[in-house]
């Protein structure tokens, strides 16, 4: 029987197995943000615990630092600076990296790790963050975890992980040229249901995840979690070695034929087999959207709402819209482009290329706040951000900004925000406001009508 | 940690689906970098009608039945969302000792077995079976949790539930993750010693 890759990654890890089939694996990076970083690395301190390997451990200030052009290192949230203080202080009495706001390699957390080489093909790289499943794209084995898991990582460089299912996905047939990969996770979410993944490891592959460039693939895992998988994985390829080649912290010379030779043996075995193994074809997925409060309740932006049910009483409540009701054509008042999900340098082009030369309706709040530093400096060295600004968005600084709500600033209450981001839940993008998730093309294209619009006609 | 061995107490019958972290505990009331004062920003978004922190009578929590409460329960997917560990320190802040739920987001489900905080998994139709007869009289129909049987019981009722062998372990000694690892420090020192000959590349670049 071959083995899967998960279980070659598991198996190059794995320090030891317990009798109730749980493995202690051997953990190669930790990545740590403001938010909940400076939470696991205080209570170390008072508790008088060791880091096992400072120098493996990279953290920066993502979450809760405002992103306003020009920002100053502050927090957006009402006494947020507590954790970004707090962030600076336990990294220096660690001895461990921090990029903080004004370093050049700071941005949110999952956008740094594979741009800066941290996050390699092959390793194991955890983060008290969910959405950590993103550097699965790059062929890691990647996942959030707790506070207290943070801390045992850190601790001991291992965590204890039990037994999970396998699950691969391979996405197959025609893809139309405007169809994103935000598309079609957030179409598999939505056939599959939000929780269809839960005790999984999810392996994305077949010929239209091999088509797909490595920033679209990191968009695909990135929403692993919204299907409640421990994570999602893509074997790597060339692709995967190319982008990672030459990064501050991927491997030089002798070092780098070695591993690139080593990279190239992950890929699940072709007699491996796992517990689920499905094939989508993604040709006849339409642009998706989300309607309600969970990345599930998505549809195609030619569909209608779903017919009324007890469950989704609340729900259809809290966003205002009816059952059968169409989402195109439904009026916004803010659009968002960014995130961990959507706001690398590829999606900020693709973005920019329906914006050019057009406008923003001019009663909506349209804001784009580039993934990391270096996305925003690259950006800028070809003009993007002319593009955003002469469309009428705002162009901010690194980091999460109004991915999520934590107090301060944010769109108005009952404001309905289209967004380039990965949850829909209630409230995360501020009190009342209701947040439908879509590709960044979509979000530019229905900023610039206003509305909920079907982004096939900006390429007609 | 507080070892967890059986627990009896009054159970609040939230059911809902993809209950998120965000939920249980907003990002705006985690203003602290420790783990304890969390239990007033629990729910607050659904548990409070306005800025003045008055109690909003429709949500289930602030009604005197089930003030007490110190079991969850949910339905599927229960936890979802951030990795944010508040969620749970809030539920075992307030005096929540068992969350019950069809399924669990798995950082969520870890974070209970952390912090001594039991999750049980049922199927829907004795979840909802448990739920109704909690309605019946919250404060009276209190269900019991026991660990050492893996049985949760109503006063006519007794459901098996399955949990990890490790999960159950560590609830039952209220180990400390960390400290029970460290006992295999010397087997961890060995594997990086040869995992550094083998994977040079990657020892290399950071150092
Ligand atoms: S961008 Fe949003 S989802 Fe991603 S890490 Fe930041 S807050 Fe979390």
């Amino acid at each position: 029987m071959g083995q899967t890759l998960y279980q070659k990654l598991k198996k190059l890890h794995e320090v030891r197995q317990f009798d109730d089939g749980s493995s202690l694996i051997l953990i190669d990076r930790i990545m740590l943000h403001e938010r909940t970083g400076s939470v696991a690395l205080s209570n170390m301190l008072s508790e008088n615990r060791n880091i096992a390997a400072p120098k493996t451990v990279f953290s920066t200030i993502d979450h809760i630092v405002d992103t306003k052009p020009g920002r100053p290192d502050i927090s957006r949230m009402p006494g947020g600076m507590v954790f970004i203080d707090e962030m600076h202080r336990v990294s220096k009495a660690f001895g461990i990296r921090l990029y903080g706001a004004d370093d050049d390699r700071q941005g949110i957390v999952h956008v740094i790790a594979p741009e800066q080489g941290i996050a390699l093909p092959g390793i194991t790289i955890v983060c008290p963050d969910s959405h950590t499943c993103t550097l699965g794209a790059m062929g890691a084995l990647a996942w959030g975890i707790g506070s207290t898991d943070c801390e045992h990582a850190l601790a001991t460089r291992t965590l204890r992980i039990p037994q999970f299912k396998q699950m691969r996905i391979r996405l197959t047939g025609k893809k139309p040229k405007w169809l994103t990969s935000k598309d079609v996770v957030i179409n598999l979410i939505s056939r599959f249901g939000a929780d269809f993944a839960t005790g999984f490891v999810i392996e994305f592959a077949g010929s239209v995840v091999e088509e797909m460039e490595i920033e679209e693939r990191l968009t695909l895992c990135n929403m692993g979690v919204e299907f409640a998988a421990f994570t999602a994985i893509i074997a790597p390829d060339h692709k995967t070695i190319e982008y990672a080649r030459g990064r501050p912290f991927a491997p030089k010379g002798e070092d780098a034929l070695i591993a690139e030779a080593h990279w190239a043996s992950l890929v699940s075995d072709i007699n491996a087999s796992f517990d689920v193994d499905l094939e989508v074809d993604v040709s006849e997925i339409a642009p998706m959207i989300t309607w309600g409060t969970s990345p599930e309740h998505a549809i195609s932006v030619d569909e209608v709402l779903p017919d009324q049910r007890s469950d989704l009483a609340d729900v259809f409540k809290y966003v205002g819209l009816r059952p059968h009701e169409p989402i195109r054509g439904q009026r916004i008042d803010g659009a968002f482009i960014g995130s961990c999900t959507n706001s690398r340098l590829s999606d900020l082009r693709r973005a920019a290329s329906i914006l050019k030369g057009r406008k923003v309706k001019s009663e909506i709040r349209a804001i784009c706040a580039p993934g990391s530093k270096e996305v925003k400096i690259s950006a800028e060295a070809e003009g993007l951000d002319k593009i955003f600004l002469e469309a009428g968005f705002e162009w901010h600084e690194a980091g999460c900004a109004f991915c999520f709500y934590a107090g301060g600033e944010t769109f108005s209450p009952g404001s309905r925000v289209i967004s380039s981001t990965n949850r829909n839940f209630e409230g995360r993008q501020g009190p009342g406001v209701c947040t439908h998730i879509a590709s960044p093309e979509t979000v530019a294209w229905s900023a610039v009508n206003g509305q909920i619009s079907d982004v096939r006609e900006a390429y007609e | 940690m507080k070892p967890f061995t059986n627990h009896i107490g009054v159970a609040l019958p939230l059911l809902a689906d993809n209950l998120n972290t965000d939920v249980i505990i907003p990002s705006r009331e985690m203003k602290r970098v420790s783990k304890v004062g969390l239990a007033n920003g629990l729910f607050a978004n659904i548990r409070y009608s306005d800025g003045n922190r008055k109690p909003d009578p429709e949500f289930l929590l602030n009604h005197p039945n089930y003030h007490t409460a110190s079991i969850l329960i949910l339905g599927r997917n229960a936890g979802c969302g951030s990795s944010r560990e508040h969620a749970v320190w809030a539920l075992a802040d307030y005096g929540f000792r068992v969350v019950l739920a069809e399924s669990f987001a798995s950082i969520f489900y870890n974070n209970c077995v952390a912090n001594g905080v039991l999750p049980i998994t049922l199927d829907r139709s004795s979840i909802e079976a448990i739920a109704d007869w909690v309605r019946i009289d919250p404060t009276s129909h209190h269900l019991s949790a026991n660990l050492e049987k893996c049985t949760l019981e109503t006063v006519d009722n007794s459901f098996e539930f399955v949990i990890t062998p490790l999960a159950r372990r560590m609830l039952l000694n209220g180990l400390a993750p960390i400290d029970l690892t460290l006992e295999d420090k010397v087997l961890i020192d060995c594997f990086i010693a040869e995992d550094m000959r083998e994977r040079q590349w990657l020892y290399s670049v950071s150092d």
